[in-house]
């Protein structure tokens, strides 16, 4: 197909030509085309449908603020819907389809809602699915799933990678129109740190698409001038296909760069997108402004756009998007449409001018006091009808409409703290208001100064105020000579006349009807008049249809335009894609991996992990013949009793506790007491949050006179070191001590079981017999020389160490450990058998340490020293917290040995209903006993000390269980401690 | 937002973990007070529309306790000091 | 004897270039934090002023006979080449009681970065304004999730600790980045 509305000029390259496909059908554009500018050219307009009402849709915009052309660009895994054609950079090989219509864009079955567009309109759904109830679930929503939405999700993973990053500067522009390139000019020369970004990937803004000229050059020869010398210094960078997304607090926006959006796909290595974070210390707001149309009854066919859109695709693409055209303005900015196209040869059949008196344009028809009031053509405009001053319709045959409402200033990043804007009269449009993000201002179109020259003068001036007020030294530039036409609009917010729709939001399809139903319903204010509507909530969010909205309503309800407000304006400012906000934190780089000092050794002995946090642990370490993880922890946990385990516990949190009141610190964090520990001892400690619920425990030991190593629960290493910082800085500022975590200094392997001392005394140069390393010793040792630290500590009830190398010998130690052990037939274990062996002991772990137990509910309140102030101690000694009736942990066996318990059932007497009134308590912890043959549990259970003996039941209303049960000692294992002595 | 360390200059908050009113400095000794006392301090917080005095602390930096002075309406932070000097200044020692 | 493993758990340590990047493991620096007991601050600066160990300002590394970078109010830490040996000993003969000090040095990794302009490479890691630093500027900063320290030396030459465990994930941060640029 050849590319019949093409004329001369823009800024595109003619001497290259680039495929691409629309709906199959194979097209020829140039390198500097849109999509959109390209099918303009090959004399496509039809190129979607409405959301709503299936009604053909043709592009209207030449930029971001584009409502209708959506289209599905690319294919397969990078499939990616509801893309702008407007912004969509043409490259060799492009593909795009046109969406929601089936099953053709020409013909479209669901076009038949527009026939009932009387049903359809605003408050439908809320009206129609409210009743019956039960309907909603299984029919309406169904239903209104497959209908709604606008393009298709490949549902292929996104084969594109997407990097995230930082940026400092001392001045952010946003937007490089006239007055964001002037800006930059000014700020670069003077040596500050500038960042300019702008969304298109030509900058210029307008300059690109007007004829106008500054000095004795074009526009677009200026702004390629400024763009030059911006590139070539190095305090400036310019990003291109950038948008600025949001202001968020102090100075910091976010962007995302749209990296290889212009290509097939990603240069090797590269980014699709890449998200910024910008640390700015001033920021100037120069995105320009956005043209409103002027909604008239079928405004919405394809062929009816912008008028300054009409005027870019001519100077900038050189398109004439029609043969005939007319131009509907009620400024002097739409009249230009009318000049520029006549200059460049296309027919101007007429301008319709709303306003009364006034020049009238050379040599071009043009009818003040009328108005477009209906137009033709099912799938692109035929004709359009006008009315005279005198009231005569008038019918025109034309194939394009420009129409324009007047100027939006682009100030949705000003008003991103809820800044009101402020309304102009003489612009009628919104400018940016006072207090919005700090350290932001703006410039040009963005700031209501619409001529060139205005955009010019304001760009350097506030370049140059941000600047002073950073201390930087900034000269005024001389600036070229530029159009200062004065704005001369008389507002025409729509066409009141005909019965049938005027589009105001094209996207969702929102009428004036429509918003005169939600005033007739009282859905008048004006976020309330979005919701009821949807206007203003689709992918455009409203940049070209909500100020018309707005206006409309204020008609209805009486009230000024200014009173009647506008709705909040909220990042991001375009759409982003999901990809862009994840970065590389996906599949396995979703989070970092923290290994464990076995981690070599257990993934070449096949290993099953477990993620903790951001470590991986062993969970259990099958042999071959073995077929279930039960199999494996059963030998693990069995062979730990019987002879020896080995146990990676370095993902414990290690606190290294120095200073002379390093005992007198322990003593307040922890509930019982650590001064009086012995040099060469640990003991177990129990940490209590302020409200005596217990917070963490672990042993701490004393290894010299002013020196302690503390261990953490593994998921609350962090938390404790917080909360111990906490204390010492804002608490007791004074004390002598000094933290530092030394978690991953240290490997660290728990030995237990009868043979720990055997396989241990083998690589341990000094002697760690009973009586010269009694339970609960801590020391300096070496490893064949090696530097070393053991303490005799057990969570698994049996004869147990703890051996700790730097981290550097962590995997030579396990594979030490392992050798030393083949004479005893030594297994390592993971969590599951860690967890196994510590039910058994009646030990607490997570399960218990839930955050709402204390140590009496532990069985511990005999550890929470009455004889000093520690956190947490006072609050743990409420009268409501100190009951008899209280929560107390209790072992639990099936009465009936082959019952298997779950965690999370509830206690209930025999006999007593599945009630909360009949609650007992619930078991934390169950797991099946190897040792012992059958199942066992941990619980919390009313008055639970009590109660050794007694038959309940258990009961899982999830999972439809019961189970009879017996209460005994959480101590399944050894009660007496003789092992652990051993 | 930017917290304006005493020590390190300018920070991204997000390098900081939040804990709340910097009455929590103020924890009354467990062995005199009542059990009142106790429980305001634990429990009880306000929650001004304006100028509110917080804890945050710099994990992902020096690890250092700041009190920082914000205005919860406009985010505005008027005043960062270090907790520990603010702890001193109110009399707490060891 | 046991055999130390580097970080990255191998025997030796590991030089990567990508593109105009070279990321350097470094295994010859021994390191350990040093805080001041409380009333102890002049004893301990002219103990480190004796031994020609400086204790540079908030957000600052030093090299005088020993290397260190501040850590936190009152805490720094050392770096001491790794062949010099037992490096708490060594400092604790310096310091005597009017310090705490702990070795550190298998909590991390050291990885050295080098460039002809590492600010392409580090914005896509961290939020630490390298444009704006001055050389010996030292601070921790998050890489990837990760707490890590990072050291500039110079416009091209740049020094990162990060939590040991999580080596492979810090490697693979930096070697993804700098695959960006290639």
């Amino acid at each position: 197909m050849t590319q019949t509305n093409r004329i001369q000029g823009g800024q595109i390259d003619r001497s290259q030509s680039l495929r691409f496909h629309f709906d199959g059908q194979p097209y020829l554009g140039h390198p500097g085309d849109t999509l959109a500018s390209a099918l303009l050219a090959n004399g496509v307009r039809l190129m979607g449908r409405s959301f709503k009402y299936h009604r053909p849709r043709g592009v209207i915009s030449a930029g971001s603020e584009e409502p209708n052309a959506l289209v599905e660009l690319r294919s397969g895994a990078r499939q990616e819907p509801n893309t702008r054609a407007t912004v969509a950079e043409l490259f060799d090989g492009l593909s795009a389809r046109s969406q929601n219509r089936w099953p053709s864009l020409r013909f479209d079955a669901m076009a038949i809602n527009d026939r009932f567009s009387n049903f359809l309109t605003a408050g439908f759904y809320y009206k129609t699915f409210m009743w019956p109830a039960a309907f909603w679930e299984k029919l309406y929503e169904p239903i209104i799933r497959r209908a709604a939405g606008l393009g298709s999700l490949s549902r292929l993973e996104d084969p594109d990678t997407y990097d995230k990053g930082f940026l400092h500067c001392d001045l952010l522009i946003i937007g490089a129109g006239p007055a964001g390139l002037q800006a930059a000019l000014t700020a670069g020369r003077s040596g500050a740190r500038v960042i300019l970004a702008d969304e298109d990937f030509r900058m210029g803004g307008r300059l690109n698409a007007e004829t106008l000229a500054l000095g004795d050059q074009s526009g677009a020869d200026w702004a390629a001038g400024a763009v030059a010398e911006l590139a070539s210094l190095a305090n400036v960078r310019l990003l291109a296909r950038t948008t600025i997304l949001g202001a968020f607090d102090h100075g910091i926006y976010s962007a995302v760069e749209r990296v290889s959006d212009h290509l097939a796909q990603p240069l090797p290595g590269r980014p699709r997108q890449t998200l910024w974070r910008i640390y700015s210390q001033r920021a100037l707001l120069t995105a320009g402004a956005t043209e409103r149309p002027i909604p008239f009854e079928n405004n919405d066919r394809p062929g009816v756009m912008l008028a300054g859109a009409l005027r870019a695709y001519a100077n900038r693409w050189g398109v004439a998007v029609g043969q005939r055209v007319a131009v509907f303005t009620n400024n002097d900015d739409g009249l230009r449409t009318a000049r520029d196209l006549a200059a460049k040869g296309v027919d101007v059949v007429a301008v319709i001018d709303p306003r009364e008196g006034g020049d009238l344009l050379p040599g071009i028809r043009h009818l003040r006091g009328a108005e477009v009031v209906d137009c033709a053509g099912r799938l692109g405009l035929t004709s359009i009808t006008i009315r005279d001053a005198k009231g005569r319709l008038e019918t025109l045959a034309c194939d394009a409409l420009g129409t324009s409402g007047g100027w939006n200033p682009n100030l949705n990043i000003a008003s991103h703290h809820r800044s009101q804007p402020a309304w102009s009269e003489a612009l009628a449009a919104f400018i940016p208001g006072q207090g919005g993000p700090l350290g932001l201002t703006s410039a040009g179109a963005a700031a209501g100064l619409f001529s060139t020259h205005a955009c010019l003068v304001s760009g350097d001036a506030s370049a140059r105020a941000a600047l002073e007020s950073l201390g930087f030294t900034a000269t005024a530039q001389a600036l070229p000579q530029a159009e200062d036409a004065p704005v001369a609009i008389k507002p025409h917010w729509y066409v009141h006349s005909g019965k049938g729709r005027a589009w105001v939001d094209p996207q969702n399809d929102v009428t004036i009807k429509d918003i005169k139903l939600a005033h007739q319903e009282n859905f008048a204010g004006i976020e309330h008049l979005k919701r009821y509507t949807t206007l203003g909530m689709g992918t455009d969010q409203g940049k070209t249809g909500n100020v018309i909205g707005l206006a409309v309503m204020a008609e209805l309800t009486g009230q000024s335009i200014p009173q009647t407000g506008t709705t909040t304006y909220r990042p991001p400012y375009t759409p982003v894609a999901l990809g862009a906000l994840a970065g590389r934190g996906r599949g396995q780089d979703f989070k970092p991996k923290r290994l464990t000092p076995s981690h070599k050794w257990a993934t070449e002995q096949g290993a099953v992990f477990v993620e903790v946090g951001y470590w991986l642990r062993s969970q259990w370490l099958p042999r071959a013949g073995e077929t279930t993880w039960r199999q494996s922890v059963d030998r693990e946990v069995l062979q730990t009793r019987k002879s020896v385990g080995i146990c990676d516990v370095t993902t414990l949190g290690k606190i290294d506790i120095q200073g002379t009141d390093a005992g007198a610190f322990l003593d307040r964090v922890y509930a019982n007491t650590f001064s009086t520990l012995a040099i060469g001892k640990c003991r177990y400690g129990l940490m209590l949050r302020e409200d005596g619920m217990v917070f963490d425990d672990g042993t701490t030991a004393r290894m010299g006179e002013h020196e302690y190593i503390m261990t953490t629960t593994t998921a609350n290493a962090v938390n404790v070191f917080r909360h111990l910082e906490f204390c010492r800085q804002c608490l007791w500022p004074d004390l002598d001590v000094q933290l530092i975590s030394t978690t991953e200094a240290w490997a660290q392997y728990s030995v237990a079981g009868p043979n720990a001392r055997k396989l241990l005394q083998k690589l341990v140069d000094q002697d760690i017999s009973n009586v010269a390393f009694p339970f609960m010793a801590a020391g300096e040792i070496t490893v064949q020389g090696t530097r070393a630290r053991l303490f005799r500590i057990s969570f698994s009830g049996e004869l147990a160490f703890e051996i700790a190398m730097p981290t550097s010998y962590g995997d030579a130690l396990i594979r030490a450990l392992v050798a030393a052990g083949q004479e005893f037939d030594v297994v390592v274990y993971g969590t599951e058998t860690l967890g196994v062996l510590r039910i058994e002991k009646g030990h607490v772990a997570g399960n218990e340490l839930n955050g709402q137990s204390t140590a009496l509910n532990m069985g511990l309140g005999k550890m929470v020293s009455t004889k000093k102030d520690a956190i947490g101690t006072a609050l743990s000694r409420r009268v409501g917290l100190t009951r008899d009736t209280g929560l107390r942990l209790v072992g639990v066996k099936p009465v009936d040995p082959d019952n298997s318990m779950q965690a999370g059932s509830h206690f209930l007497k025999t006999g007593a209903a599945a009630t909360a009134l009949n609650d007992d308590g619930w078991l934390t912890s169950t797991v099946y006993s190897p040792h012992l043959g059958h199942y066992i549990a941990l619980g919390y259970l009313k008055n639970g000390t009590a109660r050794i003996g007694e038959r309940m039941r258990v009961v899982n209303l999830l999972n439809q269980t019961e189970v009879a049960v017996e209460i005994v000692s959480p101590h399944f294992i050894d009660p007496t401690g003789e092992r652990l002595r051993a | 937002m930017i917290i304006d360390h005493p020590l390190l200059g300018p920070r991204d908050a997000q390098e900081f973990v939040y804990l709340g009113d910097a009455s929590l400095i103020s924890r009354p000794n467990g062995m005199t007070a009542t059990l009142e006392e106790m429980h305001g301090y634990a429990y009880l917080r306000d929650n001004p529309a304006g100028l509110h005095r917080e804890l945050w602390y710099h994990e992902q930096g020096d690890r250092s306790w700041l009190v920082v002075t914000r205005n919860t309406l406009s985010h505005e932070i008027s005043k960062v000091e270090l907790a520990r000097d603010v702890a001193r200044a109110l009399g707490r020692s060891k | 004897m046991l055999e130390a493993l580097t970080p990255l758990g191998l025997t030796e340590p590991q030089t990567v270039t990508i593109g105009r990047f070279t990321i350097i493991e470094r295994g010859d620096v021994a390191l350990a934090s040093l805080a001041t007991r409380r009333t102890r601050q002049a004893d301990v600066s002219a103990c480190a002023a004796k031994a020609g160990i400086p204790l540079p300002a908030p957000g600052r590394h030093a090299t005088g006979t020993l290397a260190a970078f501040w850590l936190a109010p009152q805490m720094w830490m050392i770096e001491v080449p790794f062949a010099q040996a037992d490096i708490r000993a060594d400092l604790l003969a310096i310091f005597g009681d009017a310090a705490s000090i702990t070795e550190q040095t298998d909590a991390w990794v050291r990885f050295d970065l080098s460039a002809p302009d590492l600010i392409p490479l580090l914005e896509r890691l961290s939020n630490f304004d390298l444009g704006r630093a001055t050389e010996g500027t030292a601070t921790r900063s998050v890489i990837d999730h990760l707490g890590c320290y990072l050291i500039k030396h110079g416009p091209c030459d740049i020094t990162l600790y990060g939590p040991r465990s999580s080596a492979q994930t810090l490697h693979h941060a930096l070697s993804v980045a700098a695959n960006s640029l290639l």
